[in-house]
């Protein structure tokens, strides 16, 4: 309708006519349903929305969008495309500087991104009005999935040359990609029996469904990684081996962050708490919430409080929901503004169901005979700016109260595995664990790089991917001068 | 890789596999484990002890119990099936050195993990006492293979049908008691068994180890699952252990955790026997 609109409108469309067009919301499957399956929640532009939402883009010619995408996407020009009616170039714009569009385009916080700087959110003063990039990333990528249009990318001739990459998340999925490309051999080494990283066992199905990150492992494979997953670099193998035995040039970590923090409050290790990893792993890994099947149990709680107000925090909730939960209970100690979970994830968890309780936190878990029977926890109020600019949560003195809880899941973040540290001697890390790396990637021992969480802390997919390109860039740079100063290849 | 290359049944519930696992085989040492997993998609990953290693063969053993489903499944393997997912070596390996006279305390399947520290600590120059318990005799297991290595063996049944009538912490007692008395206690076990050989040591100073048995998932630090408090603080079984200071563990702790899925394992394995039954009387393929 809109479409068939437009195109009665004297063509090309003037700024005006564009900032007009609505912008185009996602189809979504209805709260009170999908809050009780796994299947993905929206579900993506059809054809004529996606050119409607493209026509809303305005070509900026100094296109600010791009500033705002770490991997600096050329978001004019793919938009352009999409509206042109042109989804495979669209996709081959897109693919020249990010591996992983179906991905981004679903979980990237958009609004705090490239869309934080559209033009056309500007001009209508709010983010939420911005041009759907994300949304018409994920389009283009859905389209050449489904369209049987992926084609691997050209690999170089053969090298000689080795390269092990650690953790499959989406760092080690990036940096196994660009560094295969170049014609080098890459073993992509993974501790948990499916690779993916993050994407696999700790966003839910319901926000990312795992054929989508199969498709992109598929990919590799085409290409000729080699997928070892049950391989546990530092105890199946040292990193140090990894070169010195079995003739590696050059090591790549990706291993993520993955080490849940506690609160360290009374009551945290009582049946019936889980770290939000914990708990989201054997939902989305272990498939615990296929109870006909799987063998891996997950408690079934009436009542369920998550601590937090993260993605993980809302991923867990929404997951608690999912598995039959009747009350779930979020609890942040700062309001919905400072909440670092994505505007769009909180909006869709309160449709769903979510109580969201701001300005509390928990002060102790309460017990009967080992198992959790309740929460307590004291009211806050926001005091002055910190640091990091955000607002202090303050405890209100002598406000406590409780609240009857079966399972509490506590998702206040992930500190670096120190797995890796424990068993590589000579690689330097900072005060939290974190591996240090200059901007290539380099760490502190030779030939060896390493990127996303394990040197960022938390950070995003896309950050994480970016952080990849760039020590794969220099990890190609690295062994291309070793070859042409005639260092002899080594050979497995 | 992951092939079953041997099996034996060592008692009504319990069998020793070797399985080909090259890599894990070079690189273990004694007191880690591995964690496997029989099917890719719904499969539950369980922890068990490497309990030898022959790394000529590429081989490492497994001494496991049936106790669940999933063991119960793995027991029933045959020799040449291949276990989807065979993961390690996991967790920080036992502290060897020469420290005097050792006592090794081993209580049912526990003995399994206590062999390679029994091993070890010979190795090391150590004097070796060993302390096994079971039920009953015929629960009894590598009674030969600590004989082999120990410079004493002391066996004990809850049902007197072998050795002293009564509980391991009997002979314990009299050792700590004894001149000299032990330097080291290493007690691996079910939880009550190590619960009360750390408060029979206790008195007496000597420290104890023990190898805590947590539920687990990825065992590599990133869940959680496998806390316990030692100390007073949280550790994570699969990374900062499995061995803590056994004076220092909330066992109360570890076994109600323990229990947490006691529902629904019993649920699966209940299926889980039936199906054998069944099978047994050729009712189902
Ligand atoms: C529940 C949840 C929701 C999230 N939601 C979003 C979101 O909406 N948007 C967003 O942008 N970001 C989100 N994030 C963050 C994002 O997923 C991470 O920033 C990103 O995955 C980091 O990528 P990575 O490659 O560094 O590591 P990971 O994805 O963590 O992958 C690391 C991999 O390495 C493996 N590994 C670790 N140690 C070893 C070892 N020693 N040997 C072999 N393998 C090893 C791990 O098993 C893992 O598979 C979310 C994170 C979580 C947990
Ligand atoms: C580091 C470590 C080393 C281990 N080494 C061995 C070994 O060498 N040989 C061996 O037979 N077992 C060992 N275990 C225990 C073994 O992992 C469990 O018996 C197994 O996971 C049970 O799985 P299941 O599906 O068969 O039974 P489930 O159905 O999961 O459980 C059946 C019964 O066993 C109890 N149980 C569940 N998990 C454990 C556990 N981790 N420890 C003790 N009881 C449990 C349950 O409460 C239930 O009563 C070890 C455990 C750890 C953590
Ligand atoms: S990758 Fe993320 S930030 Fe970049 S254009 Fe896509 S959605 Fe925006
Ligand atoms: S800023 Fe917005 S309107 Fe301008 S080019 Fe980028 S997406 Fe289009
Ligand atoms: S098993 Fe997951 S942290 Fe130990």
């Amino acid at each position: 309708m809109e479409w068939a609109r437009l195109q009665a409108l004297p063509q090309p469309l003037t700024p005006r006519d564009r900032l007009a067009i609505p912008c185009q919301e996602m189809p979504a499957q209805e709260s009170l349903a999908r809050a009780q399956n796994m299947q993905e929640v929206t579900l993506g532009y059809s054809d004529e929305q996606a050119r409607v939402e493209a026509e809303r883009c305005l070509q900026c010619r100094n296109a600010p969008c791009v500033q705002g995408c770490p991997v600096r996407i050329q978001i004019p020009q793919f938009i352009a495309a999409l509206a042109a009616g042109n989804p495979a170039r669209a996709i081959a714009i897109i693919r020249e500087t990010s591996l992983l569009p179906a991905v981004c385009g679903r979980v990237c916080p958009q609004e705090m991104q490239c869309q934080a700087h559209c033009t056309v959110g500007k001009s209508l003063k709010s983010v939420d009005q911005a041009v759907a990039i994300g949304r018409l990333e994920r389009y283009a990528a859905d389209w050449e999935r489904t369209h049987g249009a992926v084609s691997p990318p050209v690999v170089a001739p053969a090298t000689g040359k080795k390269v092990a990459v650690v953790g499959s998340g989406p760092a080690g999925i990036t940096v196994a990609a660009d560094v295969r490309r170049a014609g080098h051999e890459v073993v992509l080494f993974e501790a948990f029996h499916k690779a993916g990283g993050v994407l696999v066992y700790g966003i839910p199905e319901f926000r990312l469904p795992k054929t989508i990150v199969q498709a992109e492992l598929d990919a590799l494979q085409q290409m000729g990684v080699t997928i070892r997953t049950n391989f546990v670099v530092g105890r199946t193998r040292k990193i140090t081996d990894l070169i010195t035995k079995d003739g590696f040039d050059a090591v790549f970590v990706g291993s993520g962050a993955g080490l849940p923090k506690f609160m360290e409050i009374e009551g945290e290790n009582l049946v019936g708490v889980y770290s939000a990893n914990e708990y989201l792993t054997r939902s989305n890994l272990m498939k615990a919430y296929d109870r006909e099947r799987a063998e891996t149990p997950i408690p079934s709680a009436r009542r369920v409080a998550v601590l937090g107000g993260g993605n993980v925090a809302m991923d867990a909730a929404r997951t608690a929901l999912r598995l039959g939960a009747q009350e779930v209970h979020l609890i942040y100690r700062r309001t919905e503004v400072e909440m670092p979970a994505r505007a769009e994830e909180v909006r869709h968890a309160k449709e769903e169901g979510v109580r969201i309780h701001v300005l509390q936190n928990a002060k102790r878990i309460l017990g009967a005979n080992g198992h959790v029977t309740g929460i307590e926890c004291l009211r806050h109020e926001l005091g002055d700016p910190d640091s990091s600019g955000r607002r202090r949560s303050m405890v209100i003195p002598d406000s406590e109260f409780q609240l009857p809880i079966e399972a509490v899941i506590v998702a206040i973040g992930n500190q670096s595995n120190p797995l890796i540290k424990q068993t590589t001697e000579g690689l330097d890390v900072d005060q939290w664990g974190r591996i240090v790396t200059d901007q290539q990637g380099h760490t502190s021992l030779p030939n060896v790089f390493a990127g996303g969480d394990i040197v960022l802390g938390t950070a995003t997919v896309i950050l994480a991917m970016g952080e990849g390109r760039r020590a794969a860039a220099a990890i190609n740079e690295m062994l291309q001068q070793e070859n042409s100063a005639g260092v002899p290849a080594r050979h497995s | 890789m992951n092939q079953i290359l041997f099996k034996e049944q060592l008692s009504p519930d319990v069998y020793r596999l070797r399985v080909r696992a090259p890599l894990i085989a070079e690189e273990r040492q004694p007191g880690q484990f591995v964690i496997l997993q029989l099917d890719t998609e719904y499969g539950e990953r369980i922890p068990l002890t490497i309990a030898d290693a022959d790394t000529e063969e590429g081989s490492i053993t497994l001494i496991v119990q049936a106790v669940g489903k999933s063991t119960i499944l793995l027991g029933q393997m045959p020799v040449g099936g291949r276990i989807a997912n065979l993961v390690g070596p996991l967790g920080r390996p036992t502290h060897i050195e020469k420290v005097g006279r050792v006592v090794c305390v081993g209580g049912g399947i526990g003995v399994a993990p206590l062999y390679p520290i029994a091993q070890g600590m010979k190795k090391a120059g150590n004097h070796l006492t060993v302390v096994i318990g079971a039920r009953t005799k015929d629960l009894m297991i590598l009674e030969q293979e600590m004989r082999a290595l120990a410079d004493e063996v002391l066996i004990c049944t809850d049902d007197g049908t072998y050795g002293h009538h009564g509980l391991v912490t009997a002979p314990l007692k009299e050792l700590c008691a004894g001149a000299p008395k032990p330097d080291l206690v290493v007690a691996i076990g079910p939880p009550l068994m190590m619960k009360f050989c750390a408060e029979t040591t206790k008195p007496y100073g000597v420290p104890t180890v023990v190898s805590l048995n947590s539920i687990m998932i990825d065992g590599t630090g990133m869940c959680g699952g496998c806390r316990v408090t030692v100390g007073g603080k949280t550790k994570f079984v699969c990374v900062d252990g499995p061995e803590f200071d056994g004076h220092q563990v909330d066992f109360d702790q570890l076994i109600q955790r323990l229990g947490s899925y006691r529902k629904q394992e019993t649920i699966a394995a209940d299926g889980c026997h039936l199906h054998t039954e069944a099978k047994k009387k050729g009712l189902v393929e």
